[in-house]
């Protein structure tokens, strides 16, 4: 390398922080690579759950609402798992589960993303009374228990599917909003985003261009995890009954419609678990979301490890 | 300064063949890379070179400790000796704060802000039983006025935030000071304050470094600065030893290029052009931030087409504030803006794209002014794009041409800030302002996080493209070696209020404003009896709190 005392100065040949330039498929491989193994499990788990969700169809021996003679029949090689009280494959509403619950819980969490994080984007840009307004009107949905108030909007709108999304959409929004704003803030004092005002830059361009990929990490985690907790709701609804609605499977109503099994299990052990079954089904994934989370913010955050 | 008989005095430190590692990209790096120092009871040393040369790494080194993500690899490290290389952190620790003691750059960061100043400076003396609280606060105090900090007395009971940079710098050099400690490492104590404050601080430090005939590394990018303070000068880059050398010689007869490149920066010097008429009037302006007090008081500064205007003063003094009501976002409670001799809309909100096009802005912190998520392509072709239309392949284009005239080439279009060194940044900003084909181009201390060789080269750019392009430069700026280097016409400012507008010749003449005079025998110059004349000659008040 020149030296600026041999050749004089030059731009070009300064060398400082200079770090090395990787392309985007460069730095992914490298992060995968040094992934820890809780991550891997993660990813697997997620993975295999939405490819299962995908092909439910082709993978489930029988239709979603096909009823067959025996309920609560037991595991045999018909019915891997059982079926249940009105005698449906449980094996088969399990798969069919992954597809309903993961997806409505998928477009809720995107709904609430999409109005939290507009609205969160919004009053940190602009401040004032505007970012007043919304925060306060926030922190009265969120003075209200959300489990509460959805079963109360439930009732009120009847539980339909396109009503669960907009509801819990909503309600959990309150959260991202809160987030969005937070991480937002940080950004909006930037010299960069003055730079852009000065240009003349309009609010939308702002947004989307200026401020969202600077917190784009935070909030892909928050992704998971809102996913994770939408998801429980979903199910903690059903569970009540006022959720997703039969003959739709879904995992939550599955725990409640054979939870009654479960005290069979000191005659027989695989009745017993039977309603475990769609439980753990929800448990796995929560925690395999969570672990592909940590791992992302980890790296992401610039955490390093001690060397 | 008692250079000549540090030979028959006892060492203090000393450092053989020192190799220290640092750790990014997944691989260790050297940061050090075999550097030896001595260092005598009762010396000071001076440890310059630009960033990243490895200065601070080395005087953490001086103490055994090295930051995360850093290793000691090899060499020794004699204290006193004992070898610090290898040694127990316990017994490490029991070293640290006792015989050698760290005065960090920011000193606001450095204390914690929910305790009193006298607990602070204590502490490290109470804790190792060194002394009873009640001798450590009086001595403090002893300290406190040693320092010529006002009010020794009562400053302890004070909070950090309520004193000033200065005397908080002032403060820690005490808390340093209070074990009366054989070696103080001060790494950049006074680059982040202005010069009128610098000099309280920088006669502070020496005159009890002297008194207690403690021996001293002192860090620093300002040869000015060090030429004051150390015995004996060593430069550093790319964590090596170019050249170490007595003060005075060294000033007098650098050897090493390196050296003598580092030396030649200050002597540019732009020579005056005539006036021409004004592209950019402020005009009687007052304004405030909210409804608090006003911070600009009637100011009225003069911008003439293809000239450069320096606005000088301390922080606090408006500069900024002058700058914001220029590009609207503060606008005025009274007075105007005038441009081309027509009045600017004075909300940001009111002024049509051709108006935004033609003020452009450069910032202090490159870092902080571009987006880290959009590459180079982006940054400079989005003003490119979005005031002068232009897409596809005639914006690549147009994106190399502005490439090449800051010097850079077209490699660089896919590059993320982040991938670029500090000097290359700012000029990355400047294509980005150039790019809006604008008249005035604001600067708001564009220089003063750069290291000097590499503010030489930027200063040299602006000069350039304002002769290319005739653009006019309202240049920000505290340092007066930059004002001399750019500037046609000065500005002083104080207190929200302008001092004097005059031509260069006029303003670093004779009679001046009183704060003017302050300002300019501020400056530490190269002589390393600058600052006794100073003192000597009572031109600057010690501590005007």
């Amino acid at each position: 390398m020149s030296t600026a005392s041999d050749k004089g100065y030059s731009a070009a040949d300064e060398v400082g922080s200079v770090l090395e330039q990787r392309t985007r498929w460069q730095r992914v491989k490298l992060a995968l690579k040094s992934a820890p193994i809780s991550a891997w499990f993660g990813m697997v788990i997620v993975f295999a759950y939405i490819v299962v969700a995908l092909f439910a169809p082709f993978i489930a021996p029988y239709a979603e609402d096909q009823i067959f003679a025996v309920p609560f029949g037991p595991w045999d090689s018909d019915h891997l798992v059982g079926t249940d009280q009105i005698g449906r494959d449980i094996f088969t509403r399990l798969i069919y589960g992954a597809r309903n619950t993961m997806g409505i819980a998928f477009a809720t969490t995107l709904l609430a993303f999409v109005i939290g994080g507009g609205f969160g984007l919004a009053a940190a840009i602009s401040g004032g009374w505007i970012d007043q307004i919304l925060s306060r009107f926030v922190d009265v949905l969120m003075a209200i228990p959300s489990l509460i108030f959805a079963l109360m909007l439930l009732a009120v709108f009847g539980s339909s599917i396109f009503n669960i999304i907009c509801i819990i959409a909503v309600l959990d929004s309150t959260r991202v909003f809160r987030l969005t704003r937070a991480v937002s803030m940080n950004v909006v004092v930037m010299d960069y985003l003055e730079a852009a005002k000065l240009r003349g830059e309009k609010l939308n361009w702002i947004m989307i261009h200026e401020i969202l990929p600077n917190i784009l990490p935070p909030m892909v985690a928050e992704f998971g995890l809102r996913f994770c907790f939408v998801f429980l709701t979903i199910a903690s609804l059903s569970f009540l009954g006022v959720g997703i609605q039969p003959p739709t499977a879904d995992w939550g109503s599955m725990v409640r419609e054979n939870a009654s099994l479960i005290q069979f299990a000191q005659y027989d052990i695989k009745a017993g678990i039977t309603p475990l079954l769609p439980a753990g089904a929800i448990a796995l994934l929560v925690v395999a979301v969570n672990f592909i989370v940590d791992w992302f913010l980890h790296t992401t955050s610039g955490l390093k490890d001690e060397h | 300064m008692n250079t000549n008989n540090s030979n028959n005095k006892e060492v203090l430190l000393q450092i053989k063949d020192l190799h220290i590692d640092g750790f990014s990209d997944n691989k260790w790096h050297d940061i050090i890379k075999g550097v030896d120092l001595t260092l005598h009871k009762g010396e000071v040393l001076g440890l310059i070179g630009e960033s990243g040369a490895g200065k601070s790494t080395l005087g953490l080194a001086a103490m055994g400790f090295a930051r995360p993500g850093c290793r000691l690899k090899s060499g020794s490290i004699v204290f006193d000796g004992q070898e610090l290389m290898g040694m127990k952190e316990r017994n490490k620790r029991e070293l640290w704060g006792t015989r050698i003691a760290y005065v960090a750059q920011s000193a606001a960061a450095a204390f914690n802000p929910a305790f009193r100043l006298m607990d602070q400076t204590i502490e490290s003396g109470v804790r190792s039983n060194t002394m009873s609280e009640a001798d450590a606060k009086k001595d403090a105090r002893d300290l406190f006025e040693a320092l010529q900090l006002p009010d020794p007395q009562n400053i302890g009971d004070r909070y950090p935030h309520q004193v000033s940079g200065g005397q908080l710098q002032r403060v820690m050099t005490a808390m340093a000071m209070s074990s009366r400690p054989d070696l103080i490492i001060f790494d950049e104590p006074t680059t982040a304050l202005d010069v009128t404050t610098q000099v309280n601080v920088l006669a502070a430090i020496r005159k009890v470094v002297r008194q207690f005939n403690t021996a001293a590394i002192y860090i620093t990018h300002d040869l000015a600065v060090v030429a004051q303070m150390a015995d004996v000068i060593k430069v550093l880059r790319y964590g090596e030893t170019m050249e170490e050398a007595d003060t005075r010689k060294m000033l007098s007869h650098p050897e090493h290029p390196y050296t003598k490149s580092l030396w030649a920066v200050r002597s540019i010097e732009k020579t005056p052009e005539p006036k021409t008429e004004n592209v950019l009037e402020i005009k009687n302006v007052t304004a405030a931030y909210g409804r608090g007090e006003n911070v600009l008081h009637d100011v009225s500064i003069n911008l003439p087409r293809g000239r450069t205007v320096a606005i000088v003063g301390e922080s606090g003094s408006g500069k900024s504030t002058a700058a914001r009501v220029v590009t609207g976002l503060l606008p005025p409670s009274q007075g105007s803006v005038l441009f081309n001799g027509e009045a600017l809309p004075a909300k940001l909100s009111g002024r049509s794209v051709d108006q935004l096009r033609r003020i452009q802005m450069i910032y202090q912190s490159a870092d902080t002014a571009m987006n880290p998520r959009h590459k180079v392509r982006d940054i400079i072709g989005r003003p490119l794009a979005f005031y002068h239309d232009v897409s596809g392949a005639e914006l690549d284009k147009r994106v190399e041409e502005l490439l090449n005239m800051i010097e850079l080439d077209a490699s660089y279009m896919d590059r993320f800030p982040g991938e670029l060194s500090g000097g290359q940044k700012q000029r990355i900003c400047i294509a980005r302002a150039i790019a809006a084909d604008p008249e005035v181009v604001i600067c708001d201390e564009v220089t003063s996080a750069l290291d000097q060789i590499v503010q030489e080269g930027i200063l040299k750019l602006l000069l350039k493209l304002q002769k290319e392009l005739n653009i006019s430069y309202l240049f920000i700026t505290h340092d007066i070696a930059t004002v001399k280097a750019i500037s046609d016409e000065i500005v002083v400012m104080y207190q929200g209020k302008v001092v004097e507008q005059g031509v260069k010749a006029d303003i670093f003449s004779p009679p001046y404003p009183e704060y003017t005079e302050l300002l300019l025998a501020s400056v530490p110059e190269m002589d390393p009896d600058w600052l006794d004349k100073v003192l000597d000659a009572d031109k600057i008040p010690l501590d005007a709190s």
